[in-house]
């Protein structure tokens, strides 16, 4: 697989999942500068975390206008995996690439702190290798993960399957004191039409590698190695 | 125009001071010169009360690249690479305006170490909050962690350790105390000192505005009422910048343009160029209308005196001024040439083609004004006989304490702060020391700040004594060889005997302590006139301290790992309560003098510790420190869910067996199959250890002396924070 890292001013996570793509692909991960305005040819481009133009206006909103982001945005449309972590996420959906938006976390504070998921599908280059209704920990890191939409679109996405993960107990219950920001229906990731743009809050990058503490972030990594091999 | 005696002594220049500037210019100064003296000869930039101690202490060793005079110190850790840190306070801007008083805090830490070359890889942070009765203390403890989130979340480095205590001391002058530590390689370290006359000096980072002028001069002086409105005085922070900076810096630093950098901080524009010249013998020409202004009509005063934040001014090889152009260009920050070196030893201004001040620099800089103030050393108070203090039911005295103030779970604190971004945290907050791996390696730095500001009141140099050797315990907890110290020294008004007694005698403390442990001391920050309305706080030297590791296989953590493992202590208990936790929160006596830190058996016991961890011998450590040895299993308990059942004490009265505040003591939670082995090992090098129960299911029981649920502890322990975080003056 070949993987490109989008680098914003202000993306702070872009080393971090270079490193656990590398360690996936064993290849070094190319990184692409955000006034580039071509796209290297990839299987996937992963939208890093970090605070993209400092947040300033709205988290994602300027990154989401950056000269890249029409190259992201072509090769989305022509069935290139997109990951958006985090900050990735909001600019995902703040391109348009998502359904949705990311408002002020519940309590109105940042929250750093491991979170328990429930798998809720496997129908995706990114989900493939976990089990539905599995449960994985992965790190959030946030103060706008709060995942909003209206009625009608998150019936849409429910009915469509492209809610991937939910905020959940350790033992898999979507509960509200689960839900750590607020999110609609507990949504911490969802799927784009073609399945093949995921985003989510929570840091899989940061649970992939043994002496951090876990690795339920591999299993995705590697789900994408092997889904373009 | 004429200076009026009133300016000068808004200036906080004495009348010797102002005599010493008259003779060194042989004529008046103008405005704008005053307001150079004034900050340069402030306490923050001269360290004028505290240079002739802070000589005495111990500041080389063998792994020393750069002690204390740079921006930070530089210890080598192997690898070919070496690391920067220091800590430095933010005190009395947080109290005015505590969101952008810590955020900025961090803001300065982080550019002291990445100004040498390094990359920032941690933040940690030791704050000391008033009363939490106290009306504002609420409202401070918010803005204070939101701000040095803010501030560490968006740059990207990770915020891993520290400490927090309340005291109503601090009630009108809490402490903001933040470091940094970064690598770099040990070839590539960056000074400060300007060389080569006719080279260029260049402006880079944010423009320059009216904020934060006299910073310097404010945070060397008391507090009274109305303080509030000195709040323009505070700076304000952009860490988006600050984050572009790190990265058009160290693009730079890789290449071979720069001879001489220095980070603006406190006093800005003019400590920096004054600190560059002096410390290369020369002289610098700068034209102030080519520094980048955010607004129009400054004066040469207020550029000078600006502590605008997220600048750095640097001196380079000549003809290579676009080369470095084209980095900060790239990072869409500013860059100007302002000036160049020059072989006359003054500082030369410029404004619209007059000349605004000229000024010779090293009387400026070096020649600063050093005090030997006079001082008293304090009385020694009794020691508290442990027959003296009431004794209460054990488990009652335990759930007391570990939702006390002091004790309770910091989570709500540090579940703000991204811990985990740039993946390398192995040991995140909560146990005894951060851990921070070496990025690309199996190798580690541990990290911690220490201070029982408790103990430096009722003794200043027993305190600091402790201060490091609880620093040095904390590391080896966690299987970190301790490497060297920065120290942030928090005081009151030295112009007071008794406060500059407390001062001269901790600094006593800390280098008795380094001097036996083996540990320098290589960068510090000294805060004094900590006072509101003649009320000192209580000294508070905090320590920061980090530590190698080898292997990040060979750590330890504080939680039980399996039932049924012997507890094994390390260390002499005597049921010490003077001072303590226990006196306090218990017996609502704040008296007696605090714990003795037996210096000869310190490092014996820390080399075995880290044996023991290092040999794998041990599943888990904990230091034994605030409330004592019953608060020290406990968190081990709740760290793991897994109780303990624990033996009755012998020979000791209950409450000073389990809260006594014995110093150099460790708590080992080992296999049954390793204990004769680790008690032999003990034996051998002299150490005192002895079992004093087992680990086993999700209770503490206390053989004839009561239970409780580790579950029950934990809601008790984090309960309280939030609990107070969340009243009613939460947005005050």
């Amino acid at each position: 697989m070949h993987a490109a890292v989008i680098v914003f001013p202000g993306s702070n996570c872009d080393r971090d999942v270079a490193v656990a793509l590398a360690r996936a692909t064993g290849r070094p991960t190319t990184m692409v500068w955000h006034r580039d305005t071509s796209l290297p040819a990839v299987d996937l481009v992963v939208v890093p975390g970090g605070f993209s133009y400092g947040d300033y206006l709205r988290c994602g909103a300027m990154a989401a206008h950056s000269p890249i982001m029409r190259e992201v945005k072509a090769a989305a449309a022509a069935g290139v995996a997109v990951l958006g972590i985090c900050n990735g996420f909001q600019i995902l959906t703040e391109a348009g690439l998502l359904d949705g938006v990311l408002m002020r976390n519940r309590e109105l504070r940042f929250i750093c702190r491991d979170v328990y998921l429930r798998v809720e599908t496997a129908d995706s280059p990114f989900t493939r290798h976990y089990g539905v209704g599995g449960t994985v920990r992965f790190p959030i890191a946030h103060a706008e993960g709060n995942y909003f939409a209206d009625d009608e679109t998150l019936d849409r996405l429910e009915g469509e399957g492209r809610v991937a993960f939910r905020y959940a107990t350790a033992a898999g219950e979507v509960a509200a004191e689960a839900n750590p920001n607020g999110s609609a229906r507990n949504i911490a990731g969802v799927l784009s039409a073609n399945r093949r743009v995921l985003g989510l809050m929570p840091h899989p990058e940061r649970l992939a590698d043994a002496a951090l503490g876990g690795t339920d972030g591999t299993v995705l990594f590697d789900a994408l190695v092997e889904s373009f091999k | 125009m004429t200076l009026t005696a009133e300016v000068i002594r808004a200036h906080g220049l004495s009348d010797d001071e102002y005599a010493l500037v008259l003779s060194i210019l042989g004529r008046e100064p103008n405005i704008t010169e005053l307001g150079i003296f004034s900050v340069m000869w402030s306490e923050h930039c001269s360290y004028k009360s505290s240079k002739k101690w802070l000589k005495t202490l111990p500041t080389e060793g063998p792994g020393v690249i750069c002690g204390p005079g740079e921006n930070a110190g530089v210890v080598d850790v192997g690898d070919g690479l070496a690391a920067i840190f220091k800590m430095e306070s933010h005190n009395h801007p947080s109290f005015i305006e505590p969101y952008q008083g810590a955020a900025t805090g961090v803001g300065g830490i982080l550019r002291d170490v990445f100004t040498m070359g390094a990359r920032p890889i941690a933040n940690l942070n030791a704050l000391r909050f008033g009363d939490p009765a106290h009306e504002k203390t609420r409202h401070l403890v918010a803005g204070v962690v939101a701000g040095i989130g803010g501030y560490g979340n968006c740059v990207g480095v990770p915020t891993v350790g520290g400490e927090t205590n309340f005291h109503a001391s601090f009630n009108g002058n809490i402490l903001v105390n933040a470091m940094t530590v970064g690598l770099a390689p040990a070839d590539r370290i960056f000074y400060s000192a300007a060389a080569g006359v006719g080279n260029p000096v260049v402006y880079v980072g944010s423009k320059t505005g009216r904020d934060g002028i006299h910073g310097a001069t404010m945070a060397s002086a008391e507090f009274s009422e109305g303080s509030e409105e000195k709040r323009p005085t505070v700076q304000v922070g952009d860490p988006f910048t600050e984050k572009l900076l790190i990265e058009a810096c160290l693009e730079l630093m890789a290449t071979d343009v720069i001879v001489a950098i220095q980070d603006m901080g406190a006093a800005g524009l003019t400590s920096s160029s004054f600190e560059m010249a002096s410390k290369g013998g020369l002289g610098i020409e700068m034209n102030l209308d080519l520094v980048p202004q955010r607004e129009t009509g400054m004066t040469a005063y207020e550029i000078m005196l600006s502590e605008s934040q997220e600048r750095m001014l640097m001196v380079l090889k000549p003809g290579r001024e676009n080369d470095a152009r084209a980095v900060f260009t790239k990072w869409e920050l500013d860059f100007a040439v302002v000036g160049h070196l020059t072989d006359t030893g003054r500082m030369v201004l410029t404004q619209k083609g007059a000349v605004v001040a000229d000024l010779p620099i090293d009387p400026l800089a070096m020649a600063s004004p050093e005090y030997d103030r006079p001082w008293v050393a304090p009385a020694k108070l009794p020691v508290v006989e442990l027959a003296d203090v009431p004794a209460i039911d054990t488990i009652t005295a335990l759930k007391t304490l570990i939702a006390c103030p002091d004790l309770a779970s910091k989570r709500w604190i540090w579940e703000q702060y991204d811990h985990m971004v740039m993946g390398d945290t192995t040991q995140r907050p909560g146990g005894d020391a951060a851990i921070v791996r070496i990025h690309g390696t199996r190798r580690a730095l541990a990290m911690t700040t220490d201070c029982t500001p408790r103990y430096c009141v009722a003794d200043p140099r027993e305190g600091a004594r402790q201060a490091v050797a609880e620093a040095c315990r904390n590391l080896t907890a966690v299987g970190a060889r301790p490497l060297a110290l920065t120290d942030n020294l928090n005081f009151g008004n030295p112009e007071k005997p008794e406060v500059m007694g407390q001062l001269v005698e901790a600094i006593r403390g800390m280098g008795e302590a380094c001097r036996s442990l083996s540990v320098p001391i290589v960068s510090g920050n000294v805060s004094l006139y900590n006072e509101t309305n003649g009320q000192a706080i209580q000294p508070t030297p905090t320590i920061g301290a980090i530590g190698l590791i080898d292997d990040i296989d060979a750590t330890a953590t504080i939680a039980f790992k399996a039932a049924g493992e012997a507890l094994v202590l390390v260390g002499e208990t005597r049921g010490w309560l003077g001072a303590s936790l226990y006196l306090r929160e218990i017996a609502g006596r704040e008296d007696g003098a605090p714990p003795p830190v037996a210096l000869h058996r310190e490092k014996r016991e820390g080399d075995f510790v880290r044996a023991m961890i290092a040999d794998g011998q041990v599943s888990a450590v904990h230091d034994v420190a605030d409330g004592g040895l019953l608060v020290a299993i406990a968190e081990m308990a709740m760290a793991s869910g897994i109780g303990a059942s624990l033996n009755a004490p012998r020979g000791l009265a209950a409450h000073g067996w389990w809260f006594g505040e014995d110093q150099g003591r460790y708590l080992l939670s080992l296999p049954q199959s390793q204990l004769a082995a680790v008690l032999a090992a003990a034996a051998r090098a002299d150490v005192s250890a002895q079992v004093i129960g087992s680990t086993a299911g999700a209770d503490l029981i206390l053989q004839g002396d009561g239970a409780i649920s580790v579950e029950d502890l934990r809601t008790l322990h984090e309960g309280w924070l939030p609990a107070f975080m969340s009243g009613p003056d939460s947005n005050g």
